[in-house]
């Protein structure tokens, strides 16, 4: 494939002796809606945050349009991140996280222009401009100047996303954007992630939502142990796995379904 | 009770140790400001994590803290000059003592407040692509500082009676003027009454401004 945006060679990743992910190879192309699945701990969370080096890889390369960031320090593998190059990265890689992580101390306007201003360096009244075209289109058009203390979880992290699409991403990274919310708060951040799949954007999911990832993606991923055991379209992976991990996996979610 | 409290001896000493309350602003708010400013400073280095910038500000901070204040005045007073050779004024060495060890103190508090924002707040601005430098201006600070200011409350208060201790070196601050004109008229009681009066009303207005700041920055979030 010579036409992936990024692509991941190798990738190992350990914390002290845990050994989290053992050898990945993956890459994403223009369009391609990735989603990736697998129990707690199975290391789903760090890949994803490897991808935009909010965990730096302990091997392997990370390349993004056929450039690989870092540069290798010493023999054995390892490579040195310097900070500008990976901010670099950030502004091209977005990432929506589980716990939001919005400014509190912002109005909801001015956690979505921050970025805009202070990385892209964008005059306020700019900044202000796209920043509220974003907020409109995630339905937050009347909480412009609402903290985020005062805001549900769903809208929070609607807010999120237009703070990371704001700074117009080529590919999305959503850890688990869905997880800390209450059930009836999910439909409305899942219904913003579909809008923007039908956008053609280029996504990375790490959900444990099987219906929407089995609507939403292009490719699904099951990872377990640290590497991908099972690869392939929404039909293959979750209609008809051909791994027992896989189903048994799949299984617990059906236990006590009606 | 017959002990007559001569109030006339304290309208008498007032111009004196009004002369003394200036030289004790004349400590206080520099070794607050500077005190501060190399706190911040030492907070990074703390906080650094590069060994050769972390391990000396540990060593600095804790020499501060854990010895007597009255003993690291004494010290510049008297040992500088010979370690450097270089004379400091009594001022000079009280300004500089007390700046030093408020310093220490400022940057417990900074990193103690730095380090009390989430990981999380970090992750946010890390994954828009801002740089650390600008995380900590626009993210941290601006969280941290209310959750600092009544730490640094408490210290600007206990530097300006601190400051008292500059009297043993003879800086004609408010202490040395209030002993000196006590042990003139043997009249104790009037004179140091006066300067507690003094201190209270040189402090209590900053406690009074902090707690309004306070409260309207609660009110904001």
């Amino acid at each position: 494939m010579t036409d992936a945006i990024l692509r991941v060679t190798g990738l190992h990743k350990s914390f002290g002796d845990h050994h989290v992910l053992k050898g990945i190879d993956f890459s994403v192309a223009a369009a391609e809606r990735v989603a990736i699945i697998g129990g707690s701990g199975s290391g789903k969370s760090t890949f994803l945050r490897c991808l935009n080096f909010m965990e730096l890889p302990s091997l392997g390369t990370v390349a993004l349009d056929g450039r690989e960031i870092g540069r290798p320090a010493g023999g054995d593998g390892a490579r040195y991140y310097p900070e500008a190059e990976l901010c670099a990265v950030r502004e091209r890689v977005g990432m929506v996280f589980q716990q939001f992580n919005l400014f509190p101390h912002m109005t909801v306007l001015d956690n979505v222009m921050e970025g805009l201003v202070t990385v892209k360096g964008m005059k306020r009244a700019a900044a202000r401009e796209r920043a509220a075209a974003e907020l409109e289109k995630v339905g937050l058009g009347a909480k412009f100047d609402a903290y985020p203390g005062r805001l549900s979880g769903g809208q929070q992290q609607r807010v999120a996303i237009a703070r990371a699409l704001a700074m117009e991403p080529e590919i999305l990274l959503f850890d688990e954007p869905t997880s800390s919310l209450d059930p009836e708060l999910v439909g409305e951040v899942l219904r913003v992630i579909r809008q923007l799949a039908d956008e053609g954007r280029t996504m990375l999911l790490v959900t444990h939502e099987l219906g929407f990832a089995y609507h939403f993606a292009t490719k699904v991923i099951f990872l377990a142990d640290g590497v991908f055991h099972e690869v392939g379209t929404p039909d293959e992976v979750l209609k008809q796995p051909r791994q027992e991990r896989t189903r048994a996996f799949l299984a617990r979610y059906t236990e006590f379904g009606f | 009770m017959d002990y007559q409290f001569e109030f006339a001896l304290v309208l008498r000493s007032l111009p004196v140790l009004l002369r003394g309350l200036v030289v004790t602003i004349q400590l206080w708010v520099p070794s607050i400001l500077l005190g501060l400013a190399g706190g911040f400073l030492l907070a990074l280095a703390r906080l650094s994590d590069r060994a050769w910038l972390r391990l000396p500000g540990l060593l600095y901070i804790e020499l501060f803290r854990d010895t007597p204040v009255l003993i690291q005045l004494i010290w510049f007073f008297y040992a500088l000059p010979i370690l450097i050779g270089a004379e400091l004024s009594p001022f000079a060495a009280a300004l500089l003592g007390l700046a030093l060890n408020t310093s220490a103190y400022a940057a417990e508090i900074f990193r103690g407040g730095i380090q009390s924002i989430g990981k999380g707040q970090w992750e946010g601005a890390r994954a828009l692509g801002m740089r650390r430098g600008q995380i900590l201006r626009r993210v941290i600070l601006p969280q941290v500082f209310k959750r600092m200011l009544p730490a640094f409350t408490n210290r600007a208060i206990e530097v300006a009676k601190m400051s008292s201790l500059a009297s043993v070196l003879s800086v004609h601050e408010l202490m040395y003027q209030g002993r000196l004109l006590s042990s003139t008229y043997y009249r104790p009681l009037e004179i140091l009454t006066t300067v507690a009066f003094i201190y209270f009303v040189l402090i209590y207005p900053g406690t009074w401004l902090s707690a309004r700041i306070e409260k309207s920055l609660a009110a904001k979030a």
